[in-house]
């Protein structure tokens, strides 16, 4: 449905600036998990500065939209803040991602530069992450099937 | 890589530098800015491993409205940062490179962040960035978390002397 309101530019869009953040984790060293484990490590604090760069730039990019710009053009949708609702599960997730982060080095869009930068044994952790979302989406399918809808309704 | 560790040991706090850290860090921003301004859409980096999901599972959870709305886009998004990696590492790599941490930690890590992300709303560029950049309580306390998390099993890991 929303696809039919799509400009001809929307693909295109979303691929130029998956490109331009790609090329962006690549020179940042996080494609490389060694980076990643070194800043964990306290060795090299750099990736500070790429994390703390890029919430600078997003952080300009939603202030300046949501206050002065009207829509998007490619897609006539209103501009708005990333505000998701808290619950136990940020915490918990935050947890279980805390200890898959520093057991390996690797989060998803640092995973994907990886790939781009031809180190294969990544592949390792793509497959990882994959199964790690579908054994969640599995269990918690499972869990809201034989609890009612009462925890699905209050936990979404 | 490996001729920098002894390097590291002596307590620099920027082995390395700043500068490529810093450039690649405000790519990472401009990269997602281009997509929020065109087209309204707050990019992050691990819905993707949902919504793909959904080609191949008649689990419920990953066939609802929003990852099969969005999940042609995540494809291309997700393509376009493999591509964009590969374009640095023609530019300035020279060939390919690849890491020396262990099948197993990569396998294991992946599945912990798989389960991880999902769970708790985002990642290091949904919560880390774009979380971030909007100001979000959620995303500071689950980046606090996670970065607190991992910092300890980091140092637990190298203190049991598991390398690399």
């Amino acid at each position: 449905m929303s696809s039919t309101r799509r400009s001809q530019l929307f693909m295109p869009i979303i691929y130029v600036g998956g490109l331009i953040f790609g090329f962006g984790l690549a020179i940042s060293g996080m494609a490389r998990p060694e980076v990643v484990l070194d800043f964990l490590q306290f060795e090299d604090f750099g990736l500070l500065f790429v994390m703390g760069g890029a919430a600078v730039v997003t952080g300009v990019t939603f202030a300046v939209a949501t206050r002065y710009l009207d829509r998007a053009p490619l897609t006539a949708s209103e501009y708005t803040r990333r505000v998701k609702a808290f619950d136990r599960n940020v915490v918990i997730g935050g947890t279980i991602f805390g200890v898959g982060w520093g057991l390996s080095g690797i989060c998803p869009g640092a995973a994907y530069a990886s790939v781009g930068i031809g180190n294969y044994p990544i592949l390792w952790a793509v497959v990882g992450m994959f199964l790690g979302a579908y054994a969640q989406g599995y269990w918690r399918a499972l869990r809201s099937s034989t609890t009612d809808d009462v925890t699905e309704t209050a936990s979404s | 890589m490996n001729e920098l560790s002894p390097l590291l040991a002596l307590g620099e706090p920027f082995p390395r530098g700043v500068l490529p850290y810093l450039l690649g860090g405000l790519l990472v921003g401009v990269g997602a800015a281009v997509i929020y301004l065109a087209t309204g859409i707050i990019a992050g980096a691990s819905t993707f491993l949902e919504s793909t999901l959904s080609y191949v599972s008649n689990v419920p959870r990953f066939n609802r409205f929003k990852y099969v709305q969005s999940r042609d886009w995540r494809l291309v998004f997700t393509a376009g940062i493999v591509s964009g990696a590969a374009v640095y590492a023609v530019l300035f790599q020279g060939g390919i490179w690849t890491t020396e941490v262990q099948w197993w930690r990569l396998l294991g890590g992946g599945f912990l962040v798989g389960v991880g992300t999902r769970l708790g709303k985002g990642c290091t560029s949904g919560h880390g960035v774009c979380g971030v950049g909007s100001l979000s309580n959620t995303s500071f306390v689950n980046v606090a978390t996670f970065l607190a998390i991992a910092i300890g099993t980091a140092q637990l890991v190298q203190a049991v002397g598991v390398a690399p």
